[in-house]
């Protein structure tokens, strides 16, 4: 099963590769990790999601909590959650594209927020499979570029992650 | 007082109570050598190799209960230093490992004897720690050793680039008395549900087993491990690592169990109905075959590290907590509890469980014209009168000294059970002299691992620490030589030395003792000659039986009732003789 864990670790160097050398010493499967300092300047918070059977999640928060530097996490998994992911993608959008590309991107509740005589930028948000649809219904030949930052989750309620 | 940084650094060893500080000076450690120059408490002892360094003050750390402490120089010296902090980590020992690093502003630059020391340790260690600034300097040794010795211990390696410790610059030294980390705070207490749980399900059992690791010895618990044992009268085992944990002479000790352990033990775990795993880590050694491990058991697990638990086998009631603290929680509701258990069961199973010990398992032919290496380790118990401390290296003399050897006190036994490093056994007997300069010191090993440290022959001397040398010279790499016998249709590719030097005239050499022995009738007066020799380090070579194998043995993808055993029950075992 797929699950989001979020970590909130101390904002030390090296911190990111503590965990990103976990998953990979030990074989764990690591789809995405983004990771940014937090409201409290001397600690990061990452979100990695992963895949693997309960036996294998259980490992994986033991492992990770084991890590001297990590203060606490969540694995989001169990609880009830929202999850979104931020993408941007260059489009061409020549002559008899262009309409049709707004279009699209107004559907998927998407931004322009670059434009030029032959390309633009979308901005879209949401869960990833929203913006795997989006991608879907894109002409391949149409797209220039994409980046996406991988998921991020928070819980739903007025209950946070903090110290 | 404001001081340097290097004298920070010596400052804060004597403030841990640091009596030997294991190391080999360069570059990036000169103002900390400067530092040592000029202090007498913190006693330096100059290895001849970093890993040796490692080995020793680890092996200081396990016979000691506390933390080894090294330091080494940047690039090589670091490096030579990665594989004792790995044997360390696998082993769970608490150690300060002080590595010089490049000066800060040229980290990265790929500049002279320049490696990422935190980023090759990352994976062998506990935690690993850069200093950057000065004023972080004494905070972070502080840190070391707290995380170094609490919890499930593990070594910790502290980098300290050269500028951090720069003579010219000081600053006012204040060292921590205590620290508290808000990211990590180990469990000690169990959860008392859990242990409730655990002691009714073990008054319940039919056919216990008490299976203790080297989480007892770790922790210290081998008082609590014996009282609890003796309250329920249940067999115990040891792994390897947890061997002195409980006595071996004492009639509930039914021996080590896993690849290399008893008929009885691991006969008794597999048909075992109830299993308390005390600091025991499952590890495949133990196991054997997962698929087919104790399939009748329900098992309890007491571990310090949460991660442990249920890691390869996953256990019925587990119970986080520090192993000393559980027990005793335990004991208290043993002695409070109304029933005893099930002492009809009981007596049954000891019954069967004596039977299995009547397979007298560990029997060799004892009329050999050949050395035993068995005999060996027998004798030696004897002439030591089973008080040593005894290192080995990696190998068949390995667990001949584990099987035979019987440890009737905990940190007697030191060796390398994780990583399997052979090279540890020299530099871990002159680790343990140092801590016990009275104690009888013995390191068994083999031909083939002695050579991976031998150079330690000189510190020995240096520092007179008069260790007997036991090399059970089987003129093979045996324990790679059985496996290619068993596995390889005896094709015994590149698992003996066309040239072993001449260990006696090596050890002379360095200015020790040296023996050839290749007589069985040798063997005891030649020991009882070495251990009389009180000042002295003997080389004892000892020419033992080439073909000789460790049993019982569970093969590969085999399970616990499926051991290999020198020969089937009731059959002689002298074959000539048969
Ligand atoms: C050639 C060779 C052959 C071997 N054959 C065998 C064999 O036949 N049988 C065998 O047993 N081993 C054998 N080994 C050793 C094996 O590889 C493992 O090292 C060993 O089995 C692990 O022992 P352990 O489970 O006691 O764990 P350890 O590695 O000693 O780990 C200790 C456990 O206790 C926990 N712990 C630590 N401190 C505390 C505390 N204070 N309170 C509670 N818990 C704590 C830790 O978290 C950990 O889980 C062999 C090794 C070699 C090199
Ligand atoms: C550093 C290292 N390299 C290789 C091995 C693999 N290995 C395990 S036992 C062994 C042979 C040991 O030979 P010896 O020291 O003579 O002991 P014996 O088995 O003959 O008693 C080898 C090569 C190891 N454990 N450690
Ligand atoms: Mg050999």
């Amino acid at each position: 099963m797929r699950h989001i864990i979020s970590i909130l670790i101390e904002n030390e160097a090296g911190a990111l590769s503590r965990v990103a050398g976990l998953f990979s010493a030990r074989g764990y499967n690591i789809e995405s990790l983004t990771v940014a300092p937090t409201e409290d300047l001397t600690l990061s918070r990452m979100t990695v999601v992963t895949r693997g059977s309960d036996e294998v999640i259980e490992q994986i928060t033991k492992q990770l909590n084991k890590l001297i530097d990590v203060v606490k996490l969540i694995d989001l998994a169990e609880a009830v959650h929202v999850e979104r992911e931020l993408m941007l993608v260059k489009v061409k959008a020549t002559e008899g594209l262009r309409n049709e590309m707004k279009r699209l991107s107004e559907i998927f509740r998407g931004k322009i927020i670059d434009v030029t005589a032959t390309s633009y930028v979308i901005e879209m948000t949401g869960p990833s499979d929203k913006l795997d649809a989006f991608i879907l219904a894109l002409d391949e030949d149409a797209v220039i570029e994409i980046v996406r930052s991988g998921p991020m989750g928070i819980s739903r309620g007025e209950k946070g992650l903090h110290l | 007082m404001e001081l340097s940084g290097g004298e920070i650094v010596v400052q804060s060893l004597k403030d841990e109570g640091v009596e030997f500080l294991f190391g080999y000076p360069g570059g990036a450690v000169l103002h900390l050598y400067d530092a040592i120059f000029h202090q007498q408490e913190v006693k330096h002892i100059l290895v001849r190799h970093e890993q040796a360094a490692v080995h020793s003050a680890d092996a200081y750390a396990r016979s000691t209960g506390k933390p080894g402490v090294v330091l080494v120089t940047s690039g090589p010296g670091a490096t030579n230093a990665v594989t004792g902090i790995a044997t360390a980590h696998l082993d769970s020992i608490p150690m300060v490992i002080i590595s010089g690093q490049v000066g800060t502003p040229v980290i990265g630059s790929d500049a002279f004897q320049e490696v990422d020391m935190v980023g090759i340790t990352r994976p062998c260690v506990k935690h690993n720690l850069l200093v950057k600034n000065l004023a972080d300097l004494a905070v972070t040794m502080k840190k070391a050793f707290h995380v170094a010795t609490t919890g499930r211990p593990g070594p910790v390696v502290v980098d300290i680039p050269k500028d951090i410790t720069d003579p010219a610059i000081k600053i006012p030294y204040i060292y921590p008395k205590e620290i508290t980390m808000r990211s990590y705070n180990p469990v000690v207490k169990g959860h008392s549900g859990q242990i409730k749980k655990a002691v009714d399900l073990l008054l319940k059992a039919k056919r216990p087993m008490i299976y203790a690791g080297g989480g007892v010895i770790l922790g210290n618990g081998s008082e609590e491990l014996t009282a609890f044992s003796r309250l329920l009268n249940y067999p115990v085992t040891n792994t390897l690592m947890g061997l002195g944990g409980f006595p071996a002479t004492d009639k509930q000790f039914v021996g080590m169990l896993g690849m290399h352990g008893t008929y009885e033990a691991n006969m008794g775990m597999h048909e075992s109905d109830v299993i308390i795993a005390i600091g025991a880590r499952f590890d495949d050694r133990v196991t054997g075959v997962l698929a087919k491990f104790c399939p009748y058991a329900k098992i309890i697990h007491i571990d310090i590290d949460p991660s442990s638990i249920s890691k390869t086998v996953k256990v019925d009631i587990p119970i986080v907590g520090e192993v000393t603290t559980v027990l005793k929680e335990m004991i208290d509701l043993l002695k409070a509890s109304d029933t005893k258990g099930d002492q009809t069961a009981l007596e049954s199973w000891w019954n069967q469980i004596n039977k299995w010990r009547g397979v007298n398992c560990l029997e060799y032919d004892r009329d050999s014209k050949l050395i035993k290496p068995q005999y060996v380790i027998e004798q030696l118990y004897e002439v030591t009168k089973g008080d040593a401390f005894v290192t080995s290296d990696v190998g068949q003399h390995q667990m001949f000294a584990a099987q035979y050897y019987h440890f009737d006190k905990p940190r007697r036994w030191i060796n390398s059970g994780g990583l399997g490093t052979m090279g540890f056994g020299l530099p871990a007997a002159i680790g343990v002299k140092l801590a016990h300069p009275g104690a009888d010191v013995a390191c068994v090993t083999g031909e083939a691992s002695i050579q991976m440290c031998i150079q330690e022959l000189a510190t020995a001397t240096q520092y007179r620490t008069p260790v007997k040398v036991i090399n059970l010279n089987n003129q093979y790499m045996g324990m790679v030589r059985q496996w290619q016998e068993f596995s390889y249709e005896s094709r015994y590719s590149q698992s003996y030395m066309e040239t072993i030097p001449d260990f006696v005239k090596l050890a002379e050499a360095y200015g020790h003792v040296g023996m050839r022995i290749d007589k069985p009738e040798d063997v005891r007066p030649a020991l009882e000659e070495a251990f009389a020799m009180k000042d002295r380090l003997v080389f004892m070579d000892i020419m033992t039986d080439r073909t000789e194998n460790v049993y019982p043995m569970i093969e590969a993808g085999k399970a616990h009732n499926e051991m290999k055993l020198r020969v089937a029950p009731g059959t002689p075992i002298n074959r000539e003789l048969a």
